[in-house]
C-alpha cells in the first residue's frame, strides 16, 4: 500500500470519529444536518476503481449507520453516491483533463468543485432522507431538511478545502 | 456461458451496485422489524463506549440542569411517600405490577423521522425488548434491542411507534404518534366525534396494552380541531417531556405483562 493509500485509511476513521463524535450533534435549527462524511469518497483519487469506492462506501456507510441506529439507510445513500461519482467525474472533465493520481479538490476550480459536489451531495441526502421517512408523505418538509443540510454539508466541505489544500 | 459471464464482467460495476443496493435494502427493512436483539446498532459493545465517552465528557455542561431535575423528583417522591405512609395500608393491591430500573441516557436523538435512544443499561440489569420506558416527567418510549449492558429504546419521537392513550377527564382512548415534524408535539389519533377534547386536558398512557402503566402523563392538548368530513379528532398534544433534555430515564419491568397478554390471546385466539 502506498503513501496516499495509508493516508485515506486514516482519513476513514478521521472521518466517522467526527461525524459520530461532532457531527451528529451539530444540527441547526432542527432541521440542518452536516454529513460530512460523504466527502471521503467525493475526494478519493479520480482514478479510483469503481467496485473499489462501492466497497469502501458500503464500509463507511454502515459503520455511520451502527451510530445512528439506522442500519442500511447511510449505507444505500453512500454506495448509489460512489457508484455515480466516476461517471459523473467523466462527465465534467475539466479542459485538459486531470492531473495523474489527483484528487478533486478546490484547486480545479471553485466553480467547477462545486458543479462536482452539489449534486452528489443532493443525491446523497435525498435519499438518505427520503428512505429514512419511509416514502414521499411529508414531502416538502422533507425537501426543506434536504435543502438545508445541503447547504450546511457543502459549505463545511468548501471551508475544509480552503484549510487543507494548499493554494497553488 | 461464456458471453453471459462476459456480459455480467463488462457491467460489473453495476452489478455490484446493484448487490450492496438490494444487500442495504435487506438491512433497512430487516431492521424496521419492530423487536429484536440485533448487533448492529448503537448497543454493541463499541459503538456504545465510544458514545458513553462522548456522552460523559457533555454531561459536564448540563450537570446543573441534571441535579435540578434530580431534586425536584427527589421531592416529588418523598411528598409521595408520605402520603402512603399516612394511608397506611389502605390499599390492598398485593401483586406487585411493575418495577422500575433507572438507566443513563447516552444517547439520544431528536430530529430524525425515526429517533432512538441508547441507555446504560441492558439484559444484565434485567431489560427485555418490548419493556416500557418512562421519566419522571412522562412517558418515553420502548425498548427495541438490548446487549449485556447497553439498550437502544425506541422513542416516542418515531413515527413508527404507537401508544394507547386516553384523555384523563373524559376517559376515551385513543393512539398517540408522532408526525415527524415537530419534537415538542404529538399527535393523538382516533378519538371519536362526540368526545369533546378541550385545550389543556391531560393525556396520560391508558394501561390496555400493559406495556405502560396507566396514568402516565404524556402531555397536555394544545390543539383539538375538527373537519366536517373526519370520523376523528385531529388533536396536537404538547409533550410533557423535552426529549432534547433527557438524561435519566426509568425502564418499566411489568410483572403481568406475560399473564395479561396469553390470556387475552387464548381468548381472542389470534395474536395482536
Amino acid at each position: 500500500m502506498n503513501r496516499t493509500g495509508i493516508f485515506n485509511v486514516i482519513y476513514f476513521f478521521l472521518y466517522v470519529i467526527a461525524q459520530v463524535l461532532l457531527f451528529k450533534r451539530l444540527v441547526l435549527f432542527n432541521t440542518s444536518f452536516c454529513f460530512l462524511y460523504v466527502a471521503f469518497i467525493l475526494l478519493l483519487p479520480v482514478e479510483t476503481n469503481n467496485l473499489l469506492l462501492m466497497v469502501l462506501a458500503f464500509l463507511l456507510g454502515f459503520t455511520i449507520d451502527i451510530f445512528y441506529d439506522s442500519l442500511g439507510i447511510h449505507a444505500l445513500a453512500l454506495v448509489t453516491v460512489a457508484y455515480l461519482r466516476n461517471y459523473w467525474l467523466n462527465t465534467i472533465t475539466p479542459q485538459g483533463g486531470y492531473d495523474n493520481n489527483s484528487s478533486p479538490a478546490v484547486t480545479n476550480g471553485v466553480q467547477w468543485f462545486l458543479v462536482y459536489i452539489v449534486p452528489m451531495v443532493f443525491v446523497h441526502l435525498a435519499l438518505l432522507f427520503f428512505v429514512e421517512a419511509g416514502g414521499f408523505g411529508m414531502f416538502w418538509f422533507t425537501m426543506l431538511k434536504i435543502m438545508a443540510s445541503l447547504v450546511f454539508t457543502v459549505g463545511v466541505m468548501l471551508m475544509l478545502q480552503f484549510f487543507s489544500v494548499p493554494r497553488s | 456461458m461464456d458471453r453471459l459471464l462476459n456480459f455480467v464482467y463488462q457491467y460489473r460495476a453495476f452489478f455490484t451496485f446493484l448487490l450492496l443496493v438490494l444487500l442495504c435494502s435487506w438491512l433497512i427493512v430487516e431492521n424496521n422489524q419492530y423487536q429484536s436483539t440485533r448487533y448492529f446498532n448503537s448497543s454493541n459493545r463499541l459503538a456504545a463506549n465510544i458514545i458513553s465517552f462522548s456522552q460523559g465528557v457533555r454531561e459536564y455542561f448540563s450537570l446543573r440542569r441534571i441535579n435540578a431535575d434530580l431534586a425536584e423528583e427527589n421531592a416529588k417522591l418523598r411528598s409521595q411517600l408520605e402520603r402512603y405512609a399516612a394511608v397506611d395500608s389502605m390499599y390492598t393491591d398485593t401483586t406487585r405490577r411493575f418495577d422500575f430500573v433507572s438507566a443513563k441516557v447516552i444517547n439520544n436523538s431528536t430530529q430524525m423521522f425515526k429517533n432512538y435512544i441508547t441507555v446504560n443499561k441492558g439484559s444484565a440489569e434485567g431489560l427485555r425488548p418490548g419493556m416500557a420506558v418512562i421519566s419522571s416527567k412522562g412517558a418515553i418510549g420502548k425498548v427495541k434491542s438490548v446487549s449485556d449492558h447497553y439498550a437502544v429504546l425506541i422513542s416516542m419521537l418515531n413515527t413508527d411507534d404507537q401508544v394507547s392513550a386516553s384523555i384523563k377527564r373524559t376517559g376515551h382512548f385513543g393512539t398517540i404518534q408522532w408526525d415527524g415534524m415537530d419534537a415538542r408535539t404529538i399527535n393523538l389519533n382516533y378519538i371519536p366525534r362526540h368526545v369533546k377534547p378541550l385545550v389543556g386536558d391531560t393525556i396520560v398512557t391508558s394501561g390496555f396494552n400493559a406495556v405502560f402503566p396507566p396514568d402516565i402523563l404524556i402531555g397536555v392538548v394544545t390543539r383539538a380541531n375538527l373537519k366536517d368530513e373526519s370520523q376523528f379528532w385531529e388533536i396536537k398534544v404538547e409533550l410533557a417531556q423535552d426529549f432534547a433534555k433527557l438524561s435519566f430515564v426509568e425502564v418499566v419491568r411489568s410483572f403481568q405483562k406475560a399473564e395479561k397478554d396469553s390470556l387475552e390471546l387464548s381468548t381472542t385466539g389470534q395474536k395482536k
